[in-house]
């Protein structure tokens, strides 16, 4: 399956400051869909360099990170239960408090 | 003109009767300009007055409350079709506070102040300082050292005499916070610290005024409006709060000035579009800036939660729990953006910038290991010294111990091993990591390179 993912907010910093990756990932062995729970296993497994924990907080992502799925926040579309389909955009960001 | 032309005297004199007769005509301009002034005041001064109910044009501009300067100041507002006269009043009557006159409020504030919002607060508790200037351009140099509370008032007042500008110069606290954001409509949070948000967003739950939130960080901003109209809350967003790793400072990681620029100038725009009930406020939305990518994506975000610890049905934050909460300790960062001062070596690890300074003119045999990143070590660094950051002391450890050998074999005799960074952190982390793994003799200059231009060399560039 096809997908775009982008970070910003400073993740892009865990992944060799490359905040657009076009990606091809499969449908897990004995499923039908992808969800977002297994995207983010395999975000983290395949994209992040560093810091894992500056990303992952047990089987989510960590405070202060917002993940859209197609510009919007995934926790209007199920969080991890989202069905991600062929060319989604799913973006992480972590969220900034300068000024 | 003649053939053969007139030679350079006559050319003079001409070009001198010319320049009589042009300023003769000027001054019979500039009479017969005053006359006509003289007589629009005439009949200004009767309509103000009221002494003449005949003159209806002038009565109608004064019934929506704007005077004949404010219909001069605002005209350009007041000619759109979708703003008007009834929006510039709304303006005019509504009450914004600005906490923070840094990158963002700055614009925020020229802007809020020069549309016409009738009281406009500024909450600061920091002095201007130089490495302001590139963003926070509200400020002036003259102004430096200064109360940053005092010059963006100055500045507002500038721009428009009219206006009430009132200045709070405190930091905004649980003891402070009710009573001065309760003074106002709507409140624009232009810090840059965590526990500050959360603390901005509780308040303004609890007295239920729109909140215009901006951030913004290296070349990335973000925007969004909280509690309005039954929209989330900063809490509802983030429940909890993000490690305090992932809470970056503009003095750390920098930022480039015209990104909290544009993201100031948005907020001013939500505010006024708030004050003057015109559009469709950021709500339930969040503007997301690229500026490296020139992108603007503004997205979804969830509604209010009703589990939310401030603005839930059953969950809100009463009044007493706001003023005992502690938002330093529950996000654990402060809300100064002073940086932190670790102490984790013993006394004997560590030395101090004049002591360094006396080894050094005394030609003692030594490595100098800075451990800052490689792009801050090319802005400034101490003569003779060895650039490997901290986040890859580990992997070229061998570096120091074959610069250690080379100086050792030099002098045929031990040489000593020094760390110094930016502030004194960070050394003393690379001075554990040394000493475990054989350096046993390894200390970390006191205060960094910051205390070097402080204590040692006050020509030494601060960044």
């Amino acid at each position: 399956m096809q997908l775009t993912v982008e970070f910003g907010g400073g993740l892009e910093l865990l992944c060799d400051s490359v905040k657009i990756h076009s990606v091809n990932v499969d449908v897990p062995n004995g499923e039908e869909k992808l969800t977002m729970g297994d995207f983010l296993m395999w975000v983290s497994k395949n994209l992040i360099k560093e810091r894992p924990e500056m990303f992952i907080k047990g089987d989510t992502v960590r405070p202060g990170v917002l993940v859209l799925v197609n510009d919007c926040d995934w926790e209007l579309t199920g969080q991890l239960e989202t069905t991600l389909e062929e060319q989604d955009v799913v973006v992480f960001i972590s969220t900034l408090h300068g000024g | 003109m003649e053939h053969k032309g007139p030679d350079g005297a006559a050319i003079r004199r001409e070009i001198e009767s010319l320049k009589a007769t042009k300023a003769d005509i000027e001054s019979q301009i500039s009479s017969l300009e005053a006359r006509l002034r003289d007589m629009n005041l005439g009949t200004e001064a009767v309509s103000i007055n009221g002494s003449c109910p005949l003159t209806s044009a002038v009565d109608v501009s004064l019934r929506h409350g704007l005077s004949p300067d404010m219909i001069h100041r605002y005209s350009r507002h007041l000619l759109l079709p979708s703003f008007g006269v009834e929006a510039q009043s709304n303006l005019l009557k509504a009450s914004i506070l600005v906490v923070g006159a840094g990158g963002l409020g700055s614009p925020a504030l020229l802007y809020l102040a020069s549309c016409g919002v009738g009281r406009l607060g500024i909450v600061d508790n920091d002095v201007v300082e130089l490495n302001n200037m590139h963003r926070q351009i509200i400020h002036t140099e003259a102004y430096i050292g200064q109360p940053k509370v005092e010059s963006a008032a100055e500045a507002c007042r500038a721009v428009n005499s009219t206006i009430q500008i009132v200045k709070h110069k405190e930091a905004l606290r649980t003891s402070n916070a009710l009573k001065i954001m309760s003074q106002y409509d709507i409140v624009v949070d232009a810090t840059d610290n965590a526990p500050s948000r959360y603390m901005i967003s509780d308040c303004c739950v609890l007295l239920g005024k729109p909140l215009v939130s901006g951030a913004a960080l290296g070349l990335e901003g973000q925007l969004t409006v909280y509690n309005y109209k039954g929209g989330p809350c900063y809490r509802c967003l983030f429940p909890t709060p993000p490690p305090t790793t992932a809470c970056q400072r503009c003095s750390d990681s920098g930022v480039l000035g015209v990104v909290p620029g544009i993201i100031g100038c948005l907020q001013a725009l939500e505010a006024i579009k708030i004050a003057s009930s015109v559009g469709e406020p950021l709500s339930g939305r969040m503007l997301l800036f690229d500026a490296l990518s020139a992108r603007i994506r503004i997205v979804k975000i969830r509604g209010k939660s009703s589990e939310c610890a401030a603005c839930g049905e059953t969950t809100r934050f009463t009044v007493e729990q706001f003023q005992n909460f502690d938002y330093e300790k529950f996000t654990q960062s402060p809300m100064v953006a002073s940086p932190p001062k670790l102490n984790l070596l013993p006394q004997d690890s560590r030395i101090s910038g004049i002591e360094y300074s006396k080894i050094v003119k005394d030609g003692e045999a030594h490595i100098l290991v800075d451990v800052r990143p490689e792009h801050h070590f090319r802005i400034v660094s101490l003569p003779n010294s060895l650039n490997v950051p901290l986040s890859a002391l580990e992997n070229r450890v061998s570096e120091i111990s074959l610069a250690m050998k080379e100086i050792e074999g030099q002098n045929g005799k031990g040489a000593s091993l020094f760390v110094i960074c930016r502030r004194g952190n960070d050394s003393q982390r690379a001075v554990q990591y040394l000493q475990k793994v054989g350096f046993t003799s390894a200390k970390d200059i006191v205060g960094g390179i910051e205390g070097w231009a402080g204590e040692v060399d006050p020509s030494f560039p601060a960044y």
